[in-house]
């Protein structure tokens, strides 16, 4: 795949159609990739790589590259897709100075989730099937690339590229995915409990603004967090509570928008399943005004900005308990 | 040597915790980080926590004075309170080492008052290394994560922990807990050392080297080119700063709390934008002279100022965290070239 | 050095003067009635409003005032807006002082001064200005080049009038960027005016304005036959601490709160160019 990539992005380098190209580059450890802009087919050969670690949702750095002359190609991932009409929606991107090239994902791991499972010093990444052999300093181990996942790729909604110039590989479907099923267990807490779910989590939080910076749904030339008129520019917590109010407001204004690509959890350093909070916005919409996918489509009017006679009246809280 | 088994443990850490307030890194919410310890608490198995040990003497969030507004008058509350003796245990080799950095700046005239009292009540206990990962590279600045620095050192084995005093403070705990302590030889700890050094030799970073930029290289580094490329995927967040054990760039602020103004410090980014700005104007524009003025302060500004010692200890934390990967190490070996 | 360096101390504001539709200088003292600590001239004080926030200012008044400081500020922000609505009586907070001030105990003895001005510029160098003047005898001749947008934005304007301009060891050219009816006085912009006055090249000279003024009239001193090495100029950066630690105003290894604000243009060629 890697290979084909390379030789499209120069053949479109080549005949002008792009002036650059927005991938991938490889580090250190196989697994510490670095999203970039290649400029020559020289700097293609020497860095550019995708493989199962190439997390990254590269949608947002269309914001700032279509700002510059000429044309970018990107690669997107289905689920980078949905990023990139949301942002069309949106109107933050210029259509007109992208070339999207769809690519197939079979899911991403990546450094942080292998150390979770106890594989420290790695040395070298293969892929050897359904498995990922990694060689570490204390010897080789097998892990199975399902085991590896991240959590969004294992509750992955789609294989289906929404918008693209042209494919390589196949297309895939939207998939019945079960992502709902944490939100529904946490519904089916007591509301202490959910409380107390949610204070162990997010009371991690180092106030890094991280999950806000890599979102795509977080677009403001400014952000309120960062306007010291708004009352609630505190940086570091001022109250063990503010870091709540930082995730909750910020879930609150990414509702109907967010297309629930899942960055926010994947680079949060204390890793909060931040998701879960946006995946609770994105099934509540689901429920009270029909099944709707942020980004599936571009120019749609979302349910929370699109007033009719059926919308639920805010008692519905209460009628559903609170949950 | 002083040796006890490992089984006793628990009750090593209840004895230090009846005398004084004892922290150990634990896991919370599946996260290790630095905890008080409570009677049955487990130390993490992770080789280190994700925030650094520096929170303990330089707090994300402190509050330095209160003020009370009426009228056109003013009056100021020194909040402080006595500050409570305190014991970290397990720190590793790199965060112990990020202290003596710390002090470089906070204790140099005029002295940070907050940062000594807390460095004057704190006693720190480090652990050994045993399994490095392959984004440590403190060797790079000297320290032997085998024998770390601190008032004390222990070293976990199968069996015991193992632990050594080398400061008047580590004598004053380990008097405390003698009685459950047992003389041993140290073989076992030696074994451990060299074990420990021979995979710190084997590290994908084991040769990585800050050497370059030691000398008068200020501005040849600070006018690269590779600047503009390396910062190109920066998202501007303030994670590598915030896991740092050496980061200590701060900001204060003031906060209404409808009762009075409580004035505080945070932890603050250069990373972030509004870090330089001013109401007249903004000296580092875009988030390459950002990036930059980072790895800078670390590689070069710092060591200027204090004798050649680099601000990193080589954690790891922002290998591993940032969220696009980029980080002292790839920005070092891409310098390099133009120095 | 106070040992609690980021705990203020009271300051009372006991006079508030508007020198331009924007700068008004304010008098501080003590709740004794008294100074709330000395200076050399060119250093600063943290000025603030709790609740508001905190900010670096020059200390304007010299330091051979002994009776309070002053402090000539323009409002931009929302401390400087605060101080602007303020009345006299009011309190605010301030510790200090901070920076190196000029060197008027080393280079600059026996020395003939040339200092250069633009607006709000004046205010950092009006202290080294009236400290010379009060110690005169060991100083040389002074000679103050000081322009604004108008005659209307000239900083103490009538402290320069009447003191200045009246002072046998003091030279004023004052310069307004337009015509203005009831200015009689150098129109044109500070640089050129420096060009055409031709200041002997053996002064030592200070300088504080935008950063256009000063690229300019540097670059004008050196055509002049001026060197780097005896043009100095005070900074201005974004502070928190005033200490050297929090990081804010690192420009190189420097940092300006505590190295600064005060550089001699040779040193400056040996940092970023970050300012």
């Amino acid at each position: 795949m890697q290979g084909m990539m390379i030789n499209r992005a120069k053949e479109l380098l080549r005949d002008g159609t792009v002036n650059r190209v927005l991938g991938w580059q490889a580090g250190e450890f196989v697994y510490d990739i670095t999203p970039a802009v290649f400029e020559t087919e020289e700097e293609l050969d020497e860095g550019f790589v995708y493989n199962g670690f190439c997390g990254n949702n590269l949608s947002k750095y269309l914001v700032k590259e279509t700002l510059k002359e000429g044309k970018i190609l990107v690669f997107l991932k289905p689920c980078d897709t949905y990023s990139f009409n949301q942002l069309l929606t949106e109107h933050r991107i210029d259509r007109e100075k992208v070339y999207v090239v769809g690519i197939p994902c079979e899911g991403k791991t990546s450094g942080e989730m292998l150390k979770s499972k106890g594989i420290s010093g790695i040395t070298g990444i293969s892929e050897d099937g359904d498995n990922f052999i990694v060689d570490t300093v204390y010897g080789q181990t097998t892990i199975a690339k399902a085991d590896a996942l991240e959590e969004r790729c294992k509750t992955c909604k789609s294989k289906k590229h929404v918008a693209y110039d042209e494919l390589i590989g196949e297309d895939g479907e939207v998939l019945d995915s079960h992502r709902f099923d944490m939100v529904a267990k946490l519904e089916a807490m007591t509301p202490d409990e959910r409380f107390a779910f949610w204070r162990g989590q997010l009371s991690k939080c180092i106030r890094c603004n991280a999950c806000r910076n890599v979102c795509p749904a977080c677009t403001c030339e400014q952000c309120v967090f960062d306007n010291p008129k708004s009352g609630i520019a505190q940086k570091a917590a001022a109250d063990s509570f503010e870091e709540n109010m930082f995730h909750i407001i910020r879930a609150f204004h990414v509702a109907g928008r967010c297309t629930d690509c899942g960055e926010c959890s994947r680079v949060c350093p204390q890793n909060i399943p931040l998701h879960l909070l946006n995946r609770k916005f994105i099934k509540d919409i689901d429920e009270l005004y029909g099944d709707y996918q942020a980004g599936a489509e571009v120019g749609t009017r979302a349910p929370l900005t699109n007033y009719t006679q059926d919308d639920v009246e805010p008692s519905i809280v209460y009628h559903r308990e609170g949950k | 040597m002083l040796k006890i088994s490992l089984d006793k443990l628990g009750s090593l850490f209840d004895a230090i915790a009846e005398k004084e307030a004892l922290y150990i890194p634990a896991d919370k919410a599946g996260q290790p980080q630095y905890m008080r310890y409570q009677t049955g608490m487990q130390m993490t198995e992770a080789l280190n926590t994700v925030r650094s040990a520096k929170d303990f003497f330089f707090p994300q969030t402190e509050n330095l004075v209160n003020f009370k507004v009426s009228g056109k008058t003013i009056e100021i509350i020194d909040p402080r309170t006595e500050q409570e003796d305190f014991v970290v245990f397990g720190v590793r080799g790199c965060d112990v080492r990020s202290f003596s950095i710390l002090d470089k700046v906070f204790l140099v005239d005029p002295i940070d008052t907050y940062y000594e009292n807390r460095r004057k009540h704190g006693t720190i206990v480090s652990m050994a290394c045993t399994r490095p990962s392959e984004t440590c590279f403190c060797h790079t600045f000297g320290i032997d994560a085998a024998e770390p620095e601190g008032d004390a050192v222990c070293w976990k084995t199968e069996d015991a922990l193992y632990i050594k005093a080398n400061t008047e403070k580590g004598e004053a705990l380990i008097e405390k807990i003698r009685p459950m302590l047992e003389e041993s030889d140290d073989s076992a700890v030696e074994a451990q050392k060299a074990a420990t050094r021979e995979i710190l030799g084997k590290l994908p970073l084991a040769n990585f080297s800050t050497e370059k930029f030691g000398g008068d290289v200020l501005l040849k580094a600070f006018n690269s080119e590779k600047w503009a490329s390396l910062s190109e995927a920066c998202l501007g967040c303030g994670t590598c700063t915030f896991v740092c054990p050496t980061c200590q760039c701060y900001d204060i602020r003031d906060y209404d709390t409808g009762h009075g103004i409580q004035r505080f410090r945070c932890w603050d980014s250069c990373m972030y934008s509004d870090f330089t700005l001013m109401a007249g104007g903004q000296p580092r524009l875009t988030q390459k002279e950002r990036f930059r003025q980072r790895f800078m302060h670390k590689l070069v500004y710092f060591p200027a100022n204090n004798n050649g010692e680099y601000g990193c200890v080589g954690c790891g934390r922002c290998l591993s965290k940032c969220p696009i990967s980029m980080n002292i190490v790839k920005v070092a070996k891409s310098l390099e070239g133009d120095l | 050095m106070n040992t609690e360096a980021l705990i203020p101390k009271i300051g009372v504001v006991t006079k508030i003067t508007q020198e331009t539709p924007d700068v008004k200088t304010f008098q501080v003292v003590g709740l004794d009635g008294k100074k709330v600590f000395e200076h050399k001239p060119g250093q600063c004080a943290m000025l603030s409003v709790p609740g508001v926030g905190e900010g670096m200012f020059s200390i304007t008044s010299s330091p051979t005032n002994k009776e309070y400081m002053e402090f000539s500020i323009k409002k931009c922000g929302c401390v400087t807006s605060w101080l602007h609505a303020m009345e006299p009586g009011q309190q605010i907070t301030i510790r200090g002082p901070y920076g190196n001030g000029f060197p008027v105990d080393t280079d600059f003895l026996g020395k003939d001064l040339l200092v250069i001005a633009g607006g709000i510029g004046l205010a950092p160098v009006r202290s080294v200005i009236n400290y010379c003047r009060d110690n005169h005898e060991k100083y040389g001749s002074i000679q103050v080049i000081y322009g604004s947008r108008s005659k209307d934005d000239l900083v103490k304007y009538k402290e320069i009038i009447d003191e200045w301009e009246n002072d046998p060891n003091m030279i004023v050219n004052l310069t307004i960027d337009r015509e203005q009816e009831g200015w009689d006085g150098h129109v044109g912009f500070v640089p050129n005016y420096v060009k055409e006055l031709n200041p002997d090249t053996s002064k030592t000279v200070i300088m504080c304005g935008p950063p256009v003024m000063i690229k300019f009239s540097l670059a004008g001193l050196k055509e002049l036959g001026f060197k780097e090495t005896q043009v100095y100029t005070t900074f201005e950066l974004r502070m928190k601490c005033g200490i050297g630690k929090c990081g804010r105003c690192n420009i190189g290894n420097k940092y300006v709160c505590k190295d600064g604000p005060v550089f001699r243009f040779d040193q400056m060629d040996e940092l970023p160019n970050e300012y």
